[in-house]
């Protein structure tokens, strides 16, 4: 379990103080997804350095099991950091070493024997599903690859938790996907706790149990995800959850449904086929769609008569078509 | 061709020049290393910017390095010839130059190593420390490594100008092409031995660039081959 307790974190410079985070309480139980999502300087990139001390915090603390980072010496504290890996958007690959060398480094750290490194490599190697590529450079690598080599990396030495900043960031939305795809196989079949740093609400949906949201260095919610969805409560979460600016409380009596598009096919038409299943009218509110390489990216939000026999059965129908949803 | 010109090849004397250049230049490198890469690495780790920084010792370290660097080196050269005594018991000689060139070209292949680490990613840095890497290791595992290819491209910079001011140290007693060019050449006009130096010079620093170059490139592996 990680807790973040009264954190803050101010910067002093020349021009006088920035505080970059100011009382962040967070709990992480161990198993979960937490994603931390927040725009662009909302402190959610120190947040993530201050969870394994790269950053120290001004004030407040880190427990992780139990342990605070604070009271912790250098060497405790680098002993401490070989049970967290962390992934980052621009990969951080040792370029001067092949993936397997890549692999066994926090290992070497951790003064493993070589034989058993070389091992236990290879077996992340098959788990990250990159076993052809144990003697390629990080520069023969795709985007895709690279983050695949940095998350085999993070998790050799057994770690229990997985810090990712912005991991997909610099992915396109296929690969973006897949990598998502493999976090979430990591958390459910290593057990490990990941935390999730993302400016994406896609990111969020598609993987994480839980999330904070942060805005101007403060947390301005947390809780589940699928509560936040459908009942954002703060600007900042309804900014992030509705990009145009759709507001709650436009005159609407319908029951509403956010459809989320994570890279289903877009050719299916999965909308007009529920209208015409379902026989219902419904009333598009709100839109926004992609199509990258045939894949729908995106979400709509659409409404309809608020009546108990068509919700259950645009409900009955969107689950059958394994669709993600939420009600609002 | 003058007289001189070959009675210098018959008694050997122009061939071991050559290698008196060559080993002058590569002896002082290898010293001038084993002083100057540590000395690199830590005005770069001690940077504020840098993996542990100690401000009061980098300034202080800065402040030495820049004041050798900015002596012109035929100036360093006959300023340090007393250290040179104390050192090998003479200041006449390869074996005092030797140590007027390492003396000189420390502070320039700090100052080279010092480029080079900082060009690490900090990305990559970062990731280190988060792996619980210490800070000694992070230097001999990540920073070294990681800069290599420029590191092997200093050192190729670094031999020609050593390679240079062994030239300049023919005009004070020691041997090697550039005392040959200065004695036999300029001061008793010929022309022809002065550019027979030249020649030889270009040679070897050609070679040294190529070899060096062909290293350099071989060794890193960000470049797809």
């Amino acid at each position: 379990m990680i807790e973040i307790n009264n954190l803050s974190k101010v910067y002093h410079s020349d021009n006088g103080d920035i505080t970059a985070l100011k009382n962040i309480n967070i709990t992480i139980n161990d198993g979960e997804i937490f994603g931390i999502i927040g725009l662009s300087g909302a402190g959610k990139s120190t947040l993530v350095r201050c969870i394994n001390f790269l950053e120290k915090p001004t004030s407040g603390d880190v427990i992780i099991d139990g342990k605070s980072l604070s009271s912790l010496s250098t060497k405790e504290l680098l002993q401490e950091r070989q049970n967290i890996g962390m992934i980052f958007q621009g990969f951080n690959l040792l370029s001067q070493r092949n993936v397997i060398k890549n692999i066994c480094y926090p290992l070497e750290i951790a003064g493993v024997k070589k034989q058993d490194a070389v091992k236990r490599a290879k077996e992340l190697l098959e788990i990250v599903g990159l076993s052809d590529k144990a003697k390629a450079y990080p520069s023969q690598l795709s985007g895709g690859q690279k983050q695949r080599v940095a998350i085999a990396r993070a998790l050799a030495a057994k770690t229990k938790y997985l810090l990712c900043d912005e991991a997909t960031s610099a992915l396109d939305p296929d690969t973006t996907r897949s990598i998502l795809d493999l976090m979430k196989k990591i958390n459910e079949t290593m057990g490990v706790t990941i935390i999730v740093i993302t400016h994406e609400m896609r990111v969020i949906e598609s993987i994480c149990d839980k999330v904070a949201v942060l805005d101007n260095s403060e947390v301005a919610e947390q809780g589940n995800v699928a509560d936040i969805f459908k009942n954002p409560k703060s600007d900042i979460a309804r900014k992030l959850i509705f990009p145009d600016g759709h507001k709650e409380n436009e005159v609407t009596n319908g029951r509403k449904i956010r459809i989320v598009f994570n890279g289903e096919n877009s050719y299916k038409p999965v909308f007009a086929n529920m209208i015409f299943e379902c026989k219902v009218s419904a009333n598009i509110l709100h839109a926004e769609t992609e199509d990258v390489d045939g894949k729908a990216f995106g979400q709509l939000l659409f409404e309809i008569p608020d009546n108990d026999g068509d919700y259950e059965r645009v409900k009955k129908y969107l689950d059958d078509n394994k669709v993600v949803y939420s009600e609002i | 061709m003058s007289d001189l010109f070959f009675q210098l090849i018959e008694k050997n004397v122009l061939q071991l020049a050559i290698w008196e250049t060559i080993y002058m230049t590569f002896i002082s490198a290898f010293f001038a290393y084993l002083f100057g890469l540590p000395l690199g690495v830590l005005l770069c780790v001690t940077d504020k910017e840098g993996i542990a920084p100690i401000g009061w010792l980098n300034k202080i370290l800065g402040f030495i390095v820049n004041v050798f660097r900015s002596v012109p080196f035929i100036i360093l050269m006959i300023a340090v010839l007393p250290a040179a005594k104390l050192i090998v018991g003479t200041s006449m000689g390869n074996k005092a130059m030797v140590v007027t060139l390492i003396i000189a070209a420390v502070p320039y292949v700090a100052r080279m190593t010092e480029s080079s680490i900082k060009e690490v990613d900090k990305g990559v840095i970062e990731a280190a420390q988060a792996m619980g890497t210490s800070t000694f290791k992070i230097i001999y595992k990540v920073l070294i490594p990681e800069a290599k290819p420029s590191l092997i491209v200093g050192a190729v910079i670094s031999l020609v100008t050593i390679l240079g001011y062994s030239a300049m140290a023919g005009t004070i007693g020691g041997g090697g092409l550039g005392m040959i060019a200065i004695s036999y050449g300029y001061q008793r006009f010929n022309n022809d031995i002065v550019w027979v130096c030249v020649v030889l010079t270009v040679i070897i620093v050609q070679l040294i660039q190529e070899i060096g170059m062909l290293i350099a490139r071989k060794t890193d592996k960000r470049i797809n081959k």
